[in-house]
């Protein structure tokens, strides 16, 4: 589903991945986790098209195509998701409107029939119980005065929503408690499938104790330095990221 | 990313949709201005010669005024020799019906989506059409007259009614206002006249669509509304130009008069040329529009998109007068590219518990700049008034600027005066929020500009707030980069 081939990339004339080589598959969930600074939220950035990064080098295939020649709302409409570690909010526009919006954007894209108020509602009504969501969260304007938890929550439930094809978290753990931490990650749970693939993006393993990856991989100063399975992020949690680190440098240098 | 600059700059291009010309027949005066331009404007409207003294008065006064500079706008010295004050698509008779309105005339409105034939109408709209500086037809007249409503050009109001106009013409405007006011009284050629009788409440929406069309003319409309005691009117007046490289006048004034208990909404929907991206040509907008809440409990409200002009310097004002009144002023004026907005309003509150509220929403983008200038007085007699204002600027892009000057004058220690400012920048991260989940840029920055503005949209009579939301997005077409 996806492949990422030496994917280097620049912001602001800084060097900030140096190389990455990442094969994703369907119904695979893969745990990206690193030092602060490693690159792991700019992959995750890079993928969905943020403008603010330059990708010097590389390729990266989404389904067979050329990823990084599909505008960012493209990609979205063909059905790559990420979840915002800063949901931005958006004052004055209703939340239930901007889902709306991005739903039918979505279907129309796919040829179907855009979904009309009650059929929204709908949906809505199905999808906002596993994650909480109160009447109140959709009225108010995007992430407009929400809550930590609560934004992280509207962005699952865009997620589940919007069904993607390819969902990148980017440190959706942030910020949490551990109550909000469990709702998400029942939430990101209920959507694993064998059609869907995941990109988990977290500094901490605690979230991987929720949301069990198939794969763990390290990055240190943008490169994926170690690739494992998912007893690594527990390797990881009991030698700290000092470890990987000073082991990565032989390899880097 | 290249693909979205390449798309923005496709947008960037896309012209001003109004901007045609009308090959029509007319019959223009002569460039300048003295006395005999201004009796032979009264004379070709066949007016009396009380009206023909007060235009004089005008004229006298004005060549003793200074033209503003207290604004934060510039602009090249107007000549006003250089400018056509009278300019009238030629007719043979006096129109009888519709139907005999010039035809090339009747396309220009139909082009631009009003149509004025009335079977064609939106449903509950009556429309007055003025083609620069004449008023072509006004719809609906019978049925609004069956419940003893006015609705027709100045011209004929002059004519069939000149006690109203008599009485109320200059009573809120007088014509020592203002420079441009004041040159409005000497030169004004038509506009529309509204009177909403006792206890009436119009049943369906006013509007009137100015159009300008003809090279070097000034436009110098003047509405006057009158809602007396009890009765309601909702109002919209809409406008375009045709392009051009030079600067054209459009110097209007409206007097709203609201008795006892009456109510006067009135909106605007501006949208004037705006001069090309580099600043050429474009409307110098300057406009004096102001109301008096005469009566107890009267109410006036104004709400104004502003997106074209070059310039536009425009206060659209309360004169809370009567106890109980109620002013508001809900505004969204956008400036893109070179163009320059000054506006705001004005609360005069004298009334006791008289209130008003000011919600002003500035965009900014290109090199355009955005100034909200707002005055609330509350004088000694206003015990217990009340004024709400909130001024929010969104600027886009960095080469734009907004400007606030909120002027408070209280003389009454009762009032209650709340003002609350805010400046945002449309973010690249609020956009690429929204293309993520998959809308386009476009319709990401309509769904954040709409979300800035709702406060104002939602004040709008249903039809025009849909129509509002498009004119925003395409004036603001091309500004995200």
């Amino acid at each position: 589903m996806l492949d990422i081939k030496n994917l280097q990339v620049t912001a602001e004339g800084k060097q900030i991945l140096r190389g990455i080589d990442l094969h994703v598959d369907q119904g695979e969930v893969h745990a990206i986790m690193g030092p602060n600074g490693s690159g792991k939220s700019t992959l995750a950035r890079v993928l969905a098209g943020h403008p603010e990064y330059e990708v010097t080098a590389g390729q990266v295939l989404y389904e067979g195509r050329d990823l990084l020649e599909m505008d960012p709302d493209e990609r979205a409409r063909e059905g790559l998701f990420m979840a915002f570690q800063y949901p931005v909010e958006i004052a004055g526009v209703n939340n239930a409107y901007f889902l709306k919006a991005a739903i039918n954007a979505q279907r129309k894209h796919q040829g179907l029939p855009e979904l009309d108020a009650v059929e929204f509602m709908q949906l809505v009504a199905e999808r906002s119980k596993a994650l909480d969501i109160d009447k109140g969260m959709l009225s108010r304007a995007v992430n407009e005065g929400f809550s930590g938890g609560e934004k992280k929550r509207n962005e699952i439930f865009q997620m589940s929503l919007l069904e993607p094809k390819l969902a990148i978290l980017d440190e959706t753990d942030s910020g949490l408690d551990i109550d909000a931490l469990k709702i998400v990650a029942n939430g990101v749970n209920a959507m694993r499938s064998p059609e869907r693939a995941m990109i988990v993006v977290t500094h901490y393993q605690r979230l991987l104790n929720y949301i069990v990856p198939d794969y763990v991989h390290v990055l240190s100063a943008g490169r994926i330095v170690r690739s494992g399975g998912k007893e690594l992020a527990l390797e990881l949690e009991s030698k700290g990221y000092g470890w990987i680190e000073a082991g990565a440098e032989p390899v880097q240098a | 990313m290249s693909t979205s600059t390449e798309t923005i700059e496709q947008l960037a291009t896309r012209e001003y949709k109004y901007g045609f010309f009308t090959e029509v027949e007319t019959e223009t005066i002569p460039k300048g201005l003295n006395e005999d331009v201004i009796r032979l404007i009264s004379d070709k409207k066949q007016e009396p010669e009380w009206l023909l003294q007060w235009r004089l008065r005008a004229y006298r006064m004005w060549l003793t005024m200074k033209e503003p500079t207290w604004h934060n706008v510039k602009y090249d010295p107007i000549n006003y020799q250089d400018i056509v004050y009278y300019s009238a698509p030629k007719k043979k008779t006096a129109l009888n019906s519709l139907d005999e309105v010039d035809p090339e005339v009747k396309a220009t409105f139909d082009k631009l989506g009003i149509p004025i034939e009335e079977q064609k109408m939106l449903a509950g709209v009556a429309v007055d059409a003025v083609f620069d500086s004449v008023s072509v037809a006004t719809t609906f007249r019978e049925r609004l007259a069956s419940v003893g409503i006015i609705f027709c050009s100045f011209s004929e109001a002059v004519r069939e009614h000149p006690d109203l106009v008599k009485k109320y013409l200059g009573s809120v405007v007088p014509y020592t206002d203002n420079f441009f006011a004041t040159l409005n009284s000497a030169v004004f050629s038509d506009g529309s006249f509204v009177y909403i009788p006792k206890g009436v409440r119009c049943p369906m929406e006013l509007s009137t669509y100015f159009r300008i069309n003809a090279r070097d003319t000034g436009q110098f409309e003047r509405t006057l509304i009158i809602a007396d005691e009890g009765s309601y009117v909702s109002y919209l007046e809409g406008c375009t130009a045709p392009m051009r490289d030079e600067n054209q006048l459009h110097a209007a004034v409206v007097e709203l008069v609201a008795l006892d208990n009456a109510t006067i909404k009135y909106s605007t929907i501006q949208n004037w040329y705006p001069g090309d991206k580099d600043g050429k040509g474009g409307i110098y907008n300057f406009v004096t529009k102001r109301g008096i809440c005469a009566g107890y409990s009267s109410k006036i409200t104004w709400t104004q998109v502003e997106t074209g002009s070059a310039i536009t310097w425009k206060y659209p004002s309360c004169i809370l007068q009567g106890d109980h009144s109620i002013g508001e002023f809900y505004s969204v004026a956008t400036t893109n590219n070179w163009q320059q907005a000054d506006t705001g309003t004005k609360m005069i509150h004298m009334g006791k518990h008289s209130r008003s509220t000011i919600v002003s929403k500035g965009i900014s983008a290109g090199h355009g700049q955005n100034t909200y200038r707002g005055l609330v007085r509350i004088g000694k007699n206003a015990t217990g008034a009340r004024n709400y204002s909130q001024c929010d600027s969104m600027l886009i892009g960095d080469k734009c600027g907004a400007h606030t000057f909120p002027y408070l004058e209280i003389k009454n220690t009762s009032a209650r005066v709340e003002h609350e400012a805010s400046t945002s920048k449309i973010g690249e991260d609020q956009i690429f929020y929204c293309r993520q989940r998959g809308l386009s840029t476009e319709d990401a920055v309509n769904m954040i500009v709409s979300g800035f503005c709702k406060e104002v949209f939602r004040e709008l009579p249903m039809e025009f707030a849909v129509e509002a939301q498009k004119l925003l997005s395409v004036s603001l077409e091309g500004s995200v980069g």
